[in-house]
């Protein structure tokens, strides 16, 4: 066999032995599942709010609850409104990015394997992935949902004002610590409480924000299990009150 | 380790013959001993079946970055992979590093690399130390643990220079010109984040260094054998500092410039061609 002493451009190219291209295929499967599941309950706008005997409970790609909260109402698919905070700070993640680019855009597929050949490649220095450098404004947005998550969460425990836990109550609690693992995670907070700081020993501000940038990392370390694991948190969630709320069966909780 | 993890036996090592006209994989059978690593292959053919295969190694400790190479299609130190840890039903592929010229057989002309890093102004000090907690009377500086304790990780670095062979912007796009490759962006990192430095590179970092042409897809990070997080911790870091500077809409609101009070470096050189 005769090869070139520059890698072959041709896509796939590689002298892997491994399965390399599993993780891109489970990436592409469970990003678009997820994401078409999200706009079909959006646009069906039902069932995504738990409210039988009194209980609250209200699905988080539905929150805030605008048509409760501001008495928003409209027949439209309002939860568009309030996903683009959660969904733009998962798009422009810097985890995210790595997986969609790698399994969306193949560029490259896997590491050492040859990506689709482009005629220009520009990386995120020109419109539109130049964008995702706006993702920490993202991060403020989804800051404030995460300040509703937990409002929910709370506000769910209940029941016609007397207090109740549930299997639904649980669900809300996992699920908002798993998103808050998440987004508290993220590299661009990491960079904005203290890594972006030269000296961290300087002032007091400095050491605090020094120790605070210690933790946040602990958790960027693994921003790509939050990323994941909250992802199906959400989509759980979101399935068990859609079929509890549409009658498929009932949340079992207790109220004292 | 199960008995079989450790076991020798023979195996076939194919391995990358040629120079910069082309080349091809060349096929050896040999009898391995137990624990043996792929240098050690390769140096056994070496020695009994091929004495002009061109190989270069060091230390044999995977301390000195020599004997970088591509093992099954993956950028590995020869002396730190185990034979025992490829599969046994299969030959054993040993390449050059494919993002550099080969100069012959194993070994490549990694002299690029030495050129971009001519491009990086070295750690200059600010010139208002403040004596007695930035400097001594001797001259001397003086830094928090706390300072340096981010800054050593990227000391770790060995220069065996894998993740630039398997960065995707060199290895396939070959924008050798364009972008200084993961290596450089990390001992840039690490001099921007130095509390004694008086130089700003961001600009340099954005423009000539082409830390925009990284799509974070951490294939640096995979393969670095110090385990150094090259991406969440020096590229993503700078990259943010990168958006404080030219893309926060807030801070720009506020006229907010970081790195306030650094001197420019002088102008570079030259753009590194490979
Ligand atoms: S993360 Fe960036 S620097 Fe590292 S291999 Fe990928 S594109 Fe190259
Ligand atoms: S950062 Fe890691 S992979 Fe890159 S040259 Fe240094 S030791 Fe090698
Ligand atoms: S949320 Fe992943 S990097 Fe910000």
């Amino acid at each position: 066999m005769t090869t070139v002493a520059t890698p072959p451009r041709r896509f796939g190219a590689t002298m892997r032995r491994d399965r390399w291209w599993v993780q891109p295929v489970l990436v592409v499967t469970s990003l678009t599942l997820f994401g078409v599941y999200t706009i079909i309950h959006a646009i069906v706008s039902k069932y995504y709010a738990i409210t039988a005997g009194g209980a609250h409970l209200q699905s988080p790609m539905f929150s805030p609850d605008l048509p409760g909260i501001i008495q928003f109402h409209t027949s439209l698919p309002w939860a568009f409104l309030v996903l683009w905070a959660p969904l733009g700070l998962r798009s422009t993640c810097y985890y995210y990015r790595k997986s969609y680019y790698r399994s969306f855009f193949l560029a490259p597929p896997s590491c050492a394997v040859a990506g689709v050949a482009r005629r220009k490649y520009t990386g995120e220095t020109k419109f539109p992935l130049v964008l995702n450098n706006m993702h920490r404004v993202f991060f403020y947005f989804a800051v404030i949902v995460i300040g509703f998550l937990w409002y929910d969460a709370i506000r769910g425990l209940f029941y016609h004002g007397s207090f109740g836990i549930g299997v639904g109550n649980a669900i809300m609690f996992i699920n908002v610590f798993c998103l808050s693992a998440f987004t508290f995670g993220c590299n661009s907070w990491r960079h904005l409480i203290g890594g972006k700081l030269n000296c961290f020993s300087c002032t007091p501000t400095a050491q605090t924000r020094h120790s605070a940038w210690k933790k946040v990392s602990i958790l960027n370390g693994h921003h790509m299990q939050w990323a994941w694991i909250s992802m199906f948190t959400v989509w759980g969630t979101d399935v068990y009150i859609w079929l509890v709320s549409s009658g498929a069966f009932s949340d079992p909780h207790h109220v004292f | 380790m199960s008995e079989t993890a450790m076991a020798g036996g023979p195996r076939r090592l194919q391995i990358w013959r040629g120079d910069l006209t082309g080349g091809e994989l060349v096929d050896y059978e040999l009898e391995t001993e137990p624990g043996m690593v792929v240098l050690d292959a390769v140096l056994e053919i070496q020695r009994s079946q091929a004495p002009d295969l061109a190989v270069r190694w060091n230390c044999k400790a995977a301390k000195c970055g020599s004997c970088s190479a591509e093992v099954n299609g993956r950028p590995r130190l020869m002396c730190k992979t185990r034979l025992d840890h490829l599969p046994a039903d299969q030959p054993i592929t040993v390449e050059p590093m494919r993002a550099f010229p080969p100069i012959r057989d194993l070994v490549t002309d990694v002299s690029w690399n030495y050129r971009v890093n001519k491009q990086i102004t070295p750690f200059t000090a600010r010139e208002n130390l403040k004596p007695g907690v930035e400097i001594n009377e001797k001259g001397e500086f003086l830094i928090d643990q706390a300072d340096t304790d981010r800054m050593s990780e990227f000391r770790k670095c060995i220069e065996c220079f894998m993740c630039q062979d398997v960065c995707h912007i060199l290895r396939d796009h070959r924008m050798h010109n364009r972008y200084y490759g993961p290596r450089f962006m990390m001992r840039m990192a690490s001099l921007d984040m130095h509390p004694l430095d008086g130089v700003d590179r961001l600009d340099q970092i954005a423009d000539e260094g082409g830390i925009g042409l990284c799509n974070i897809t951490k294939c640096c990070t995979e393969v670095c054998p110090e385990g150094i997080h090259i991406t969440d911790n020096a590229i993503i870091p700078m990259k943010e500092r990168i958006v404080d500077q030219r893309h926060d809409p807030l801070l720009k609101l506020l006229g907010r410039t970081p790195n306030k009070g650094r001197r420019k470096p002088p102008p570079r050189t030259e753009t590194p061609e490979l």
